[in-house]
């Protein structure tokens, strides 16, 4: 998968969760906290929904990687490349 | 086959719970005992007609509120949408008591106005009393048990009031008899007067079906008319469940939404000390068919909770229906986007589950027909014009309940003390629904939901 394929997989996921957020000017850059209504569990959601479809694992230390849209398709790319 | 959980009941924390750890790729088999699902809030057909029994009004119904609120929280967990509950506001209910009236709806200023017309002076007290319910809330800190009725009564300084304050709350979702914790009522308080209520046109099972369908697409496996006999404990773990039918089937844990004491009949083991104790508060209920609107009759009420004395009882009655107080719900005074097939009025009273348990089956039906026409009697004078519009009637008794949902004492709240963590002293059985603390049809599903998310989907 490329950046590009992370970000859409990431953002469908929230898509799926919080659907009624417009994902479509999410900033990269800024926490997804400060532009879209998430709360723990829906974070923990996205965690395993990337488990249930990438058979990605995401340890607990990791969690603060998910900060930012850019900074999870960073995190994700080497884990998620070869798929 | 061995499973990853065994999930014992499928009402609607059992298919919840299912739900979501069959999505996550668990190995789920859920077990219930009767032939259909839903539990205490399932359906039955009668007279031609379906009829819900537990359901008169889904609470917590907030369509604009925040992503946080209760219901949108819990709806996301499910990847249900709002849309899909189809759920339709009520127009207005009441709180009817000697000499006073008070009107709310799902604006919690209409209440707030109404007491101000009806108590003059309590308005600030009501508001004082809310903003404290609001923020025992959204801290969500572990308070200790306290007594609701000595701390609304510290506030509210009218003791009429605090009497119909507390009525709807009670019917709505009390356990406990006379009083209730303060957590419990701030909870209920919420999901009540400040977010409001709502009802899906076509009663209880599409949100069954849903569940059921959601949990099924996901490989989760449900059979019904296969109850549990017993759990299988081997030092502090079960290994196996084994069905009525005596097939044995493992699993690494097991989901237990039958209730505390019902779960300790089939597995001793999860009372450390003397065995728990049930819950004790029933109802009846009588359900008339309506041959016309109930508008075109004069009623406009979605809700109406009464009682004919000042000071509200809330205990098991030593008669077999209490008749002075009840719950009446009229299922077409809902705000639909087109009318319901057949307007039903439902009248919910408390009963002694003690008496109708006592009963041989003659005596029983007997019985049944004798409360059904005191029951009658006292709606009757509450809502005229009903006698002429009932095309049929029918008639639920606390046997009725325990005898499909197998809750002792028919108690629909379930016991008065709470495992709120879910955690037995078998380290891999969890209680989830009624006796886990959280009541209601959202309140059932957020508390399936919450036990999956802490002990069942590491």
């Amino acid at each position: 998968m490329t950046g590009e394929g992370i970000r859409q997989a990431i953002l469908e996921i929230i898509n799926e969760i919080v659907p009624d957020e417009d994902l479509a000017n999410v900033d990269p850059k800024v926490p997804f906290r400060d532009q879209i209504d998430l709360d723990s569990m829906d974070f923990l959601d996205i965690v395993m929904e990337l488990r249930k479809r990438y058979s990605v694992e995401v340890p607990e230390q990791d969690y603060p990687q998910l900060l930012t849209l850019s900074s999870t398709v960073d995190y994700l790319l080497p884990k998620m490349e070869s798929l | 086959m061995r499973y990853d959980t065994v999930i014992i009941g499928a009402g609607l924390s059992g298919l919840a719970a299912g739900a979501r750890l069959a999505h996550y790729g668990k190995k789920i088999l859920i077990l219930e005992r009767h032939y259909r699902i839903g539990g205490l809030s399932s359906f039955y057909r009668a007279g031609g007609i379906e009829l819900d029994v537990g359901l008169h009004a889904v609470t917590n119904y907030n369509p604009t509120g925040p992503n946080s609120a209760p219901m949108a929280r819990l709806l996301r967990r499910l990847r249900i949408k709002l849309e899909d509950l189809r759920l339709f506001p009520q127009f207005e209910s009441r709180i009817v008591f000697p000499g006073a009236t008070l009107r709310f709806s799902n604006d919690q200023e209409l209440l707030e106005s109404q007491i101000e017309a009806v108590f003059p002076g309590q308005g600030d007290n009501f508001r004082k009393l809310a903003r404290l319910v609001d923020d025992l809330y959204s801290r969500d800190f572990e308070s200790g048990p306290a007594s609701a009725r000595q701390i609304v009564s510290s506030i509210i300084t009218e003791p009429l009031l605090v009497e119909m304050l507390f009525c709807p709350l009670m019917f709505y979702g009390c356990p406990q008899e006379d009083d209730m914790d303060f957590r419990q009522f701030a909870l209920i308080f919420l999901s009540v007067y400040n977010e409001g209520m709502a009802r899906p046109r076509l009663g209880i099972r599409p949100l069954l079906e849903l569940l059921q369908s959601r949990f099924q697409a996901a490989g989760g496996e449900l059979r019904t008319r296969c109850g549990v006999s017993h759990v299988e404990v081997v030092g502090a773990k079960a290994q196996a469940v084994v069905t009525d039918q005596g097939e044995r089937i493992e699993c690494d844990s097991v989901l237990s939404s039958a209730g505390l004491a019902e779960t300790a009949a089939i597995c001793p083991q999860i009372a450390a000390g003397p065995a728990p104790e049930p819950g004790r508060m029933s109802f009846t209920e009588t359900i008339h068919a309506l041959d016309a609107p109930a508008r075109d009759f004069g009623h406009d009420f979605s809700l109406t909770f009464y009682s004919d004395e000042e000071k509200f009882f809330y205990r098991r009655p030593n008669e077999p229906v209490y008749t002075k107080s009840g719950v009446i719900c009229l299922t077409g005074n809902f705000a639909y986007d087109q009318p319901v097939e057949k307007e039903l009025l439902r009248h919910t009273q408390m009963a002694d589950p003690f008496f109708w348990e006592s009963l041989e089956k003659e005596e029983y039906k007997e019985a049944k027909r004798e409360w059904q026409k005191q029951s009658d009697k006292a709606l009757f004078s509450k809502v005229p014009g009903l006698e002429a519009h009932s095309r049929f009637v029918d008639m639920f008794t606390p046997s009725t309940i325990k005898k499909f949902t197998g809750h002792i004492n028919g108690a629909v709240y379930g016991a008065p003390v709470k495992i709120k963590d879910g955690v037995t002293p078998v380290e891999n059985l969890f209680i989830c629904g009624t006796d886990q603390g959280y009541l209601g049809i959202v309140g059932s599903m957020v508390s399936g939901v919450g036990i999956a998310n802490w002990h069942l989907l590491k």
